[in-house]
């Protein structure tokens, strides 16, 4: 169960079995989006299946995570998104105003993200067999000429930029279950990211090194990752790092940290130091050669530790 | 936030750590113990040991009350939760504590409901709203936490709810410090006190640490702040030769603790005569358990407990870790068979334990300088 | 062992004896005051939270006085570092 959450446990999972043997042609380093080339272009595309619970909370629904999450993807790769399709697997007994609900709030998503849902496919399951409802969405989207993103484009002395505040998606999805009995005026951040790409890319154009969006796991999870695939130290200052006063006050009550909860609508760059100032965002970190391959956080005395990839879903802890 | 952000002001910080390099005596070496485990999370969190001069170490004590459950506990506990028509409820601490057939996650991903709650009185809530159910809340902490398990008890008596039980597993923060000053391998200068403990049980309980046996301790709050002062506070008592109790956390703690929280403990509670504690062996007087007018409460009278000591497996060196006899780094499995992601004890699942704060935020830094080598 | 953090009371709970709305930082919780029934805390007082029950009422002086004590070590040290500058010291 720990291996949906995204942290080791899903890359085990994915570097350990699937991606030996489904992609054993792949040898860049696995990013949002495969890039495929089609006549001599780029084609991006990427697929993600969405599983949350509720499947409605304050600033979305789970029909919005699948169109954004997707066109996201695609966008964070350098992409234009082009289509998507929609996959829907329904636990039988699922009132039908709930299914339309969905269909209509992934509608408006993609309205709103410039993209077209072009077809789909529904399969009804057994009462107790899904969560009421799992979405699967596959996207595809033209690359952009002249960029290279990717690990192999980072260097020390890169600055590390995110598009704005974390945490509120996982701690909205965290209250909205109401099991810890919390409230407050949170709202999950799920949007397209492509305006804010589309500005950073016109601003830096190649001095945008990389670009991925941390949603589960956290940043914490997706600079981890980012650490492993180029062997270099990602630092990052805890007092840079914007976070809304409420997911503070939620992590603080339950020991939980920033870092590593969801994000459904940022996404983290990595840009050459000459356009960091000038890109929209806000910087939180640079890139360095050391520690190898790990994140390190500086707190405000010169003291620092390592943020480690997460193990299973963020726990609340009383300890 | 009011009453946390004026305790981290770097600019305070530096000022007493300043103060702290002045009352060091270069040529000797300060061992100071903190008893908590969120002492010893904070210190990692908030990288406090870079702040601080090299000759003092700070030793890592027993006050982490996940990491001092045997195993056996946790078996009985999830053999509990198996009963039919009961739900297990407990803190997100216990979820990835591994017990001799998985942990409460891995039993809940096999199908039995775990459900995990930030209070002892959402798991009675879940009794309320489940009539046809039972909820069994496996409480663990120190005098901390027994409290607020003792007034839902009672509230659940008062309240007539039957389908609510408490599986006891409260431990007493004393008996602990003893075994450590007992223990012949212990060389400790002096002890930072625990904070939350003490709004309850006050300071009072620790004069005998100062009187008997000559050591200065002093109870800390949790910021940056609270711990460098507290350290100021224990400098200057060995600098001056004393040894007594300090309150530095006084905006929280009374020095005469909480009448009624210590009040509701001796309503609900009696001590255990004996109870084994991982790492330190069998502790007289060191538990808790439900006293009979509550008999009806308890988990361990309302079904069968099988009471089975699990031990550590060999190579495991939780015991001589948690009384910070053995660095983390000096267990045989740490890092290799025993990770957070493979924990084969508590001490690595908690984030107070001292194997996963010093895997967490230091071993990552030293195994960074080996891969630069290669 | 024991996450606890400061917070706000709100309101008390009309029908609830003891139940009162604590808010930390805009996240809002039910906070039981069973243990501080010596105390009789009121909205505006802040509270010391572990798991879900008040342990403490925050002494507001108290936590000035530290921040005072604390800010005059830094005084005391610049005095220090002035007199060292006078050299009056035997080498």
């Amino acid at each position: 169960m720990a291996h949906g959450a995204g942290g080791k446990a899903t890359r085990r999972l994915i570097d350990g079995i699937i991606a030996p043997l489904l992609l054993p042609h792949v040898t860049e380093a696995l990013g949002d989006s495969a890039l495929v080339d089609v006549n001599g272009s780029g084609i991006a595309i990427t697929t993600d299946a969405f599983v949350v619970t509720p499947l409605r909370f304050p600033g979305g629904s789970i029909g919005e995570l699948a169109v954004n999450g997707t066109v996201n993807d695609i966008a964070v790769s350098g992409a234009t998104p082009l289509a998507m399709v929609a996959s829907f697997v329904l636990e039988a007994g699922l009132p039908m105003r709930v299914l339309e609900a969905e269909v209509r709030a992934m509608a408006q998503a993609a309205s709103e993200a410039g993209i077209a849902i072009v077809g789909g496919d529904t399969k009804v399951v057994e009462h107790g067999k899904a969560d009421q409802m799992y979405i699967t969405t596959t996207g595809i989207g033209l690359l952009r000429p002249g960029l290279t993103l990717g690990p192999r484009s980072v260097r020390p002395g890169d600055k590390i930029v995110v598009s704005g505040p974390i945490g509120d998606h996982g701690i909205t999805i965290l209250l909205a279950r109401g099991e810890l009995d919390l409230e407050a005026d949170l709202r999950s951040d799920t949007r397209s990211v492509l305006p804010l790409v589309d500005a950073m890319l016109s601003v830096a154009g190649a001095g945008v090194r990389w670009m991925r969006d941390p949603t589960r796991g956290g940043v914490a999870t997706t600079l981890n990752e980012l650490a492993l695939d180029t062997g270099l130290g990602i630092h990052l200052v805890e007092e840079w790092l914007p976070v809304r006063d409420e997911v503070r006050g939620a992590c603080e009550l339950l020991g939980l940290d920033p870092l590593h909860i969801a994000n459904e609508g940022q996404f983290l760059a990595i840009v050459a130091a000459e356009y960091a100032e000038v890109v929209p965002g806000t910087i939180i970190g640079e890139v360095k050669d050391e520690p190898a391959a790990a994140v390190l956080v500086t707190t405000g005395y010169g003291g620092s530790r390592i943020v480690d990839m997460l193990v299973g879903d963020p726990l609340p802890r009383i300890c | 936030m009011r009453f946390v952000d004026e305790f981290r002001d770097p600019e305070v910080v530096n000022t007493v750590a300043e103060e702290i390099r002045w009352l060091t005596d270069p040529g000797r070496r300060y061992r100071f113990m903190e008893v908590c485990g969120g002492h010893t999370h904070a210190i990692y969190r908030f990288g406090l040991k870079d702040v601080l001069p090299a000759n003092i170490e700070l030793i890592h004590g027993p006050g982490c009350p996940v990491c001092v459950l045997p195993m056996g506990r946790i078996d009985d506990g999830l053999e509990l939760g198996r009963q039919p028509d009961v739900i297990f409820a407990a803190f997100g601490d216990m979820m990835r504590v591994p017990g001799a057939h998985g942990s409460p996650l891995e039993h809940k991903a096999r199908g039995m409901d775990v459900r995990i709650v930030y209070s002892p009185s959402d798991a009675l809530k879940l009794a309320r709203a489940n009539p046809e159910r039972h909820v069994m809340f496996f409480a663990i902490g120190f005098e901390t936490t027994a409290p607020s398990t003792a007034l839902t008890l009672m509230r659940a008596k008062a309240e007539g709810i039957k389908n609510f039980s408490v599986f006891c597993n409260h431990v007493t923060i004393i008996p602990a410090i003893r075994a450590i000053l007992d223990s012949p391998d212990m060389r400790l200068d002096a002890f930072i006190g625990p904070g939350h403990v003490s709004t309850v049980i006050g300071c009072r309980p620790y004069e005998w640490i100062a009187r008997d046996e000559k050591r200065p301790i002093v109870v800390s709050g949790f910021e940056p702040l609270d711990l460098l002062q507290s350290i100021v506070m224990l400098l200057r008592q060995i600098k001056a030769r004393t040894a007594i109790v300090e309150n530095q956390y006084t905006r929280v703690v009374p020095w005469e603790g909480n009448r009624a929280a210590l009040a509701a403990m001796a309503e609900v509670f009696e001590l255990r005569p004996f109870f084994e504690w991982r790492g330190l062996g069998f502790i007289s007087q060191s538990a808790l358990r439900i006293r009979e007018a509550y008999a009806e409460w308890d988990a361990e009278r309302r079904f069968e407990v099988a009471g089975v000591r699990v031990t550590d497996p060999k190579a495991a060196q939780c015991g001589e870790v948690l009384k910070g006899v053995l660095k983390p780094v000096q267990c045989k499995l740490f890092g290799r068979e025993c990770t957070p992601e493979r924990p084969v004890g508590a001490l690595m699942v908690s984030s107070e334990g001292s194997c996963a704060a010093y895997y967490n935020y230091e071993h990552r830094k030293a195994l960074g300088r080996q891969h630069a080598t290669v | 062992m024991c996450l606890a953090i400061p917070g706000k009371i709100v309101e008390l709970i009309a029908d609830q004896p003891n139940l009162a709305t604590v808010d930390v930082n805009g996240v809002r919780r039910r906070v039981d005051l069973g243990l501080l029934v010596d105390e009789h805390p009121v909205p505006g007082d802040w509270v010391l939270i572990h798991v879900g029950f008040a342990m403490s009422k925050i002494s507001e002086r108290d936590a000035a006085e530290q921040m005072r004590t604390l800010r005059i070590l830094g005084e005391d040290q610049a005095a220090m570092d002035e007199v060292r500058g006078y050299g009056l010291e035997s080498s």
